[in-house]
């Protein structure tokens, strides 16, 4: 056994466990990110190489040369970076108010155990509910404009937001919440010293799933209720038959929706620092 | 009547044929019935039981946190107010917040009672010290052993100056060597401290070497089934050491027979 051991540090530089273990994790990593670029960059060879040599019609699926056209194109015009800057602005908007909503509504079910087995089944039935219904309704109620496609924004996040939230709450040590009334504390102190700072890993796993689902309800309201946005952009640009622009369109939204994620998660990590998590 | 009179003086709170019962569709279950012993002062009390038989719903009445259905408790203070006890209660686990600093758990009981005061602030700063956690203050919960956790633990019970402490197995969540060293270790520095104090425990080892007195209770619905006053030969010493006094092994009999021959 030993002279093994001894033959095997010979063999390699002088690594210590440690150090070969660091050496093994960083490989695997590199290895991982070079696979995506790999699978990415082929994808695109793939994609254009189709479209050149007509295995594809590229009026219909376009090619990343012609979304690159595309892209500056729009750009030179200047719509693009609004139409982009505006379903920013919406998905935002309608996350912020997500969070804050639900929140409240989160923790008056919190304090209340008779408001929360009222509301069940209604929050159930709203959260399974396709929200995509009811934006033909709030384009008749609010009319089409911003005002209705934040609001589809919110449909969309905010039930299962809610519950989330709830079930977070509920799910905090029962000790700990006895622990602050054996030192005197109220129900109050239970919620803002155990019951909120306990669930800050919950709140910030909801909000990265909120981030997503709130541009998926901005674009909902923006088929149906927009002159601006992306949105708006991947309707029109079908309904002319300007693939490259829908394509554009989508390709644009899932670097926002990439951006967005992120940003949360940046958020997230700050913030778990701060409280040593 | 002057006798009566002494009696009640002796005791700082009084538990009067205490009953609970836990209420469900399926019925109601006893859970505790005419339970009633005094507590004097500086005195260290051992409740012992079977499991389930009501031990911690007992200790939630006497802290307040439940409502007895039957009994009363009666409180006589040494120096003749009438006010209850103030009292500290530490649970099974230490409930060291993990988002806060050893200090700032420390405190939690002062700032929830509004009362972070210079006075009470020395106070703790003196413990803190004291018990040695004084280099620990801005580590959080998770870097400390748990016989650091429970120190702080009983830092931030005693930070609200309780006259009576009230502990449910509190050492429960530790490995046997570890609680060995920490029960000794806190309940040495409670009665440093000059308070009263209720134990709950299934170890009736843990219970004879730390406790003036041991009261049994039977399987539900629990009711006082014995009570033993501990008198080791070896006074003053360790709670360690008490595991060696040549009485130890009569009382663990003692309390086993009362425990494993149910009525």
């Amino acid at each position: 056994m030993k002279s093994k051991r001894k033959n095997k540090k010979k063999a390699g530089p002088e690594l210590t466990r440690q150090e070969q273990f660091v050496r093994q994790h960083r490989r695997h990593h590199h290895e991982i990110s070079s696979w995506r670029t790999i699978l990415f960059v082929f994808f695109l060879i793939l994609w254009e190489f189709s479209a050149y040599r007509k295995w594809i019609d590229s009026f219909f699926f376009s090619s990343p040369s012609r979304v690159a056209r595309c892209f500056v194109e729009q750009l030179k015009n200047n719509a693009l970076l609004s139409h982009i800057g505006i379903t920013l602005f919406e998905t935002l908007f309608s996350f912020l108010l997500v969070l804050l909503f639900s929140l409240l509504v989160s923790t008056l079910l919190w304090y209340s155990r008779k408001l929360s087995e009222i509301l069940e089944p209604y929050l159930v039935v709203l959260n399974s509910l396709p929200k995509s219904a009811l934006a033909p309704l709030f384009i008749v109620w609010l009319g089409t404009g911003t005002k209705t496609i934040i609001v589809a924004g919110i449909s969309v996040a905010i039930f299962g937001s809610i519950i989330s939230f709830y079930t977070g709450f509920q799910q905090v040590d029962a000790e700990k919440i006895t622990l602050i009334y054996t030192l005197g504390g109220s129900r109050r102190d239970a919620f803002f010293r155990v019951v909120l700072p306990g669930s800050i890993p919950i709140l910030l796993s909801t909000a990265k799933v909120n981030i997503g689902l709130a541009l998926v309800g901005v674009i909902i309201g923006e088929f149906l209720a927009a002159r601006r946005g992306l949105g708006y952009l991947i309707i029109y640009g079908s309904q002319v038959f300007q693939l490259d622009m829908v394509i554009t369109s989508i390709i644009i939204l899932c670097l926002i929706a990439l951006g967005l994620y992120k940003s949360i998660q940046y958020i997230e990590h700050r913030i778990k620092i701060q409280f040593k998590m | 009547m002057p006798d009566l009179w002494d009696i009640s003086m002796q005791n700082i709170l009084e538990l009067k044929n205490i009953g609970y019962s836990y209420h469900s569709l399926h019925g109601e279950t006893r859970a505790l019935k005419n339970i009633s012993f005094g507590v004097r002062e500086g005195e260290f009390i051992a409740i012992v039981g079977p499991s389930g038989c009501g031990k911690s719903t007992l200790l939630s009445i006497i802290a307040g946190l439940l409502e007895p259905e039957e009994g009363t408790i009666l409180v006589n203070n040494p120096d003749g107010s009438l006010h209850y006890p103030k009292i500290g209660y530490m649970l099974q686990r230490d409930h060291l917040f993990e988002w806060r600093s050893v200090y700032r758990n420390v405190i939690l009981g002062l700032e929830l009672n509004h009362c972070v005061t210079k006075e009470r602030l020395e106070a703790v700063e003196r413990l803190l010290t004291d018990y040695g956690l004084d280099k620990f203050r801005d580590k959080r919960p998770s870097e400390l052993s748990g016989g650091m956790k429970q120190r702080a633990a009983l830092i931030r019970t005693l930070a609200l100056e309780p006259q009576l402490l009230l502990l449910d197995e509190p050492f429960s969540a530790l490995d046997y060597q570890t609680r060995l060293f920490v029960s000794a270790d806190i309940c040495r520095l409670i009665r440093a401290a000059g308070k009263t104090m209720i134990i709950i425990t299934h170890d009736l080892s843990e219970a004879i070497s730390l406790a003036d007195r041991i009261i049994v209770l039977s399987g539900r619905p629990a009711v006082v089934k014995n009570e033993v006053s501990v008198h080791l030969t070896l006074a003053d010493a360790s709670p360690l050491a008490a595991r060696n006094a040549p009485e130890f092994q009569q009382y663990f009999n003692m309390l086993w027979e009362d425990l494993t021959h149910e009525k």
